[in-house]
């Protein structure tokens, strides 16, 4: 049985902060969920891998949808139906699906709903690090945050709970380090959840015609004081200490003040107001907090969401004490915070004398070499970029590219991508490109991104008759996030029963696209072929470049080919490591080697050696 | 109780993880506070993978620059490369047999010379203990339990909280049954040549 569906209440465990929340959902009753995959709310051993492990043995309906706003529609037709349902993205998921969620907002539903979004301050694997509490100020939904793991587990059951007490979605805003933090668990009993729904038909509440919004919007606005009534008497909204300095922090930002008070002994001059229920603000509440501060400090990741509100409340207040978070010598926009700058910025605010820990003189430490991450020996993607390469030789290029893997391919030698904003804006902006520019277009998406939103901005180009060569790269998983599967997937090859395929080439051939090619990437001389023709044609072709991804075959045990060595017939020209740059080369004393344990044998090298001189391991 | 605070880098695919699991067992087994976060974004495509498990009464997981008491590499560069995490009384202990990151492999970089590592590592914190965690895991019967050696030695310190015996029954309890016995021999080879 699945760790997590376990009928244990009072088993103690360590659990990643994912994990967590995913058991928690389970306690809660969840019966119902779908994602669309993004580090760092999906990858595996998280939140959306353990649902699909556990749909496979209870009663949890769990889908990987193909884009957030599909993910959120699926979400509120089960959530209306009276199903708990959970609905987990990443926080750029949230803008995709942005245009669901202002208008269910209305809606409202009648099973709970919990929309996850997991910020990452920092960027650690995102393009931007967009703050979503805002989210719930522009939809006027309510947010918790949790600060612990454990509490990440206990809050899902209040945040059901608070979603079906106001009948509305309720977003759970985590951040990239709480979803990667691992923190003693409890079991806490699992409630047996409602699996089949009944819809009750009501088109004047459910309905989003202007008559019916003009109510519901009033209905929304009524909702919010509620909420801000249950946001003041929330236990996640809490004071602890009266002295005169007052800290507010949310998420994990409250750990930090937590060890900071600790640290610098100054437990009986704070009083600390924890906000974990963020939207909307509790007023009387900080009110309360404010009443007897000398001076208040804000310590909140991103912006300066709760300062703004705190700012707000104590000016219609009348009140004239400083409350300061984000300035110039204290809290910043960007990035993580962490212990010691918490501590530090404390300390500075106010007056505690402190002795910064002694850092180390690094001033002539040499140089250490980078270890970017790469795409993997085999990657076909390599293949792929090459081809283009060659195929384009000489002519001025544009190459927009997309969200997967094959974003590592913007790096020199294959230097393929020029431009990128978000998921499918590779197809959008390679229409833009070339009705702006001169440049010859070529982009590249990915299979799940292709189906995530690539196929609007194809349609579109074929529609406005645009120029350019979009290569889809098909490695038929969702490589980047952990391998999850998409349309274009067999997963009867992967046992998993039930589902239907969609096939790539039979989409692009159906929106009409005038120039279709499919090639197979590790045949390099057909493909650069291929791709010249795709190139040469005006308006708009298609090269869909299909080849399994090299690390899932790996993990399937697939893999079949054998490693390659460089023989004695080398010349040293070093096309290979200088155009290819495949992570399986080395060089030892100035001559190109291969690495056998990390060679797949893809043989893409041996094709563009001058001298034909990579040639297969015998006997292996 | 006081807090110990431990750092563990390593490139991806060295077991990084899977030692932070099994500390985090044996603490949560001996009744120690714990908590652990950890950073493995792209991992698999050859990145770095940093740990930080912090033992003792403290509600952060995460450990600042120049915070760590423990610094425990996988792979000497990228001790070094972790060497802002500590300070002049941080216990280091890392492992000397090099994985090069493929920018050195084609040229783009120098990788530095591992007796040089260790001097600017012994001479900058409190002390340094290197071995080939490598060669003893190959000694041990299973390359890959570098991860096993290493924890070894870190037990040898004497500065976490946490008892040989009760990792010893950690990694019984969660590494594959398979490796169970290579396991446990790599981390008291790491225990007895730290030790």
């Amino acid at each position: 049985m699945h760790k997590l569906l376990m009928d244990s209440p009072g088993e103690k465990m360590l659990l990643l902060g994912n994990e967590a929340i995913a058991r928690g959902a389970i306690e809660a009753g969840m019966a119902f969920a779908t994602t669309y995959p993004g580090t760092p709310s999906s990858a595996s051993s998280e939140i959306s891998a353990n649902f699909f492990t556990m749909a496979s043995e209870s009663p949890l309906y769990f889908e990987y949808s193909t884009n957030e706003k599909v993910a959120l529609e699926v979400a509120a037709a089960a959530a209306n139906s009276g199903l708990r349902t959970m609905c987990v993205m990443k926080h750029v998921g949230v803008n995709v699906a942005a245009d669901a969620l202002m208008t269910l907002a209305y809606v409202g539903v009648t099973g709970g709903l919990v929309i996850l979004t997991a910020d990452d301050p920092y960027m650690f694997s995102s393009q931007n690090e967009q703050d979503n509490r805002y989210y719930g100020k522009l939809s006027g939904l309510p947010i918790v945050e949790p600060v612990f793991v454990d509490e990440a587990r206990q809050m899902m059951g209040y945040a059901f709970d608070l979603s079906e007490k106001l009948g509305e979605p309720v977003l759970f805003r985590t951040t990239t380090r709480l979803n990667h933090s691992t923190g003693p668990v409890t079991f806490g009993a699992i409630r047996k959840p409602v699996t089949k729904g009944e819809f009750k038909k009501d088109p004047f509440s459910k309905v989003t015609v202007p008559a019916v919004s003009r109510k519901l919007h009033v209905r929304l606005v009524e909702n919010i004081e509620r909420a801000e009534r249950l946001s003041c008497e929330s236990p996640y909204n809490t004071i602890t200490g009266d002295g005169p300095w007052g800290i507010v922090a949310n998420g994990v930002s409250v750990n930090y003040v937590a060890d900071a008070v600790s640290d610098l002994s100054i437990t009986d001059r704070v009083r600390v107001l924890r906000v974990g229920f963020s939207h909307p603000m509790p007023e009387s509440l900080i009110l309360k907090f404010l009443d007897g501060c000398e001076k208040v400090l804000i310590v909140e990741e991103g912006e300066p969401f709760m300062e703004e509100a705190i700012r707000a409340i104590a000016q219609s207040a009348g009140i004239t004490v400083s409350i300061q978070g984000k300035a110039k010598n204290l809290f910043s926009r960007l990035f993580e915070y962490d212990p010691g700058l918490v501590r530090a910025k404390i300390a500075a605010y106010f007056c505690v004398p402190y002795d910064a820990p002694v850092k180390i003189d690094l001033s002539d430490i040499p140089q250490i070499p980078q270890r970017p991450p790469n795409l993997c020996a085999g990657c076909s993607h390599r293949a792929v970029f090459y081809e283009v390469n060659q195929a384009t030789a000489g002519m001025e290029t544009i190459k927009p590219t997309d969200i997967g893997c094959y974003t590592l391919g913007f790096l020199p030698p294959l230097s393929s991508g020029d431009f990128l904003i978000c998921m499918g804006s590779s197809v959008g902006t390679s229409s833009g490109f070339s009705q702006a520019c001169d440049q010859k277009v070529i982009s590249f998406i990915g299979d799940s991104t292709f189906f995530h939103s690539g196929i609007p901005g194809l349609i579109n180009a074929v529609f406005n008759n645009h120029d350019f060569t979009l290569v889809i790269l098909d490695n038929q998983t969702t490589a980047m996030t952990g391998h999850q599967p998409h349309p274009g997937v067999d997963m009867m090859a992967m046992n998993h029963e039930g589902y239907g395929r969609v096939s790539i080439e039979s989409v692009v051939r159906g929106i009409g696209v005038p120039h279709v090619s499919v090639i197979k990437p590790y045949n390099v001389k057909k493909s650069i072929a291929a791709i010249r023709e795709a190139v040469a044609h005006k308006g708009v072709s298609v090269v869909i470049a299909r080849q399994e991804c090299v690390l899932l075959a790996k993990s399937l045990k697939k893999l079949k080919g054998k490693p390659f060595y460089v023989s004695d017939k080398c010349k040293n020209h070093k096309n290979c490591i200088n155009d290819l740059a495949c992570p399986a080369f080395y060089l030892d004393g100035g001559r190109v080697k291969i690495d056998p344990n990390q060679c797949t044998g893809c043989s893409v090298c041996t094709q563009i050696c001058p001298e034909h001189a990579i040639l297969p391991v015998k006997g292996k | 109780m006081d807090v110990t605070r431990l750092i563990i880098v390593a490139v991806g695919g060295q077991g990084n993880l899977l030692a932070s699991k099994v500390l985090g067992e044996a603490s949560l087994c001996s009744g120690i506070p714990v908590r652990m976060s950890e950073i493995h974004g792209m991992a698999q495509r050859g990145g770095v993978v940093e740990s930080a498990l912090v033992f003792g009464d403290a509600e952060s997981t995460i450990i600042s620059d120049g915070e760590a008491d423990i610094l425990l590499g996988f792979e000497p560069a990228e001790t070094l490369r972790a060497l802002k995490r500590c300070n002049p009384k941080t216990v280091v202990i890392t492992n000397t047999a090099p994985l090069p990151p493929f920018t050195v492999a084609i040229g783009k970089g120098i990788y530095p010379e591992i007796e040089t590592i260790c001097k600017l590592l012994r001479e900058r914190t409190a002390s340094l203990i290197d071995i080939d965690a490598a060669a003893l895991a190959k000694e041990a019967g299973n390359v890959l339990a570098v991860n096993m050696v290493l924890l070894g030695a870190l037990t040898a310190t004497g500065i976490l909280p946490v008892t040989p015996e009760s990792i010893e029954s950690a990694i019984e309890k969660i590494t594959r049954s398979a490796f169970i016995e290579t396991n446990i021999k790599a981390f008291e080879m790491g225990r007895k040549v730290a030790g």
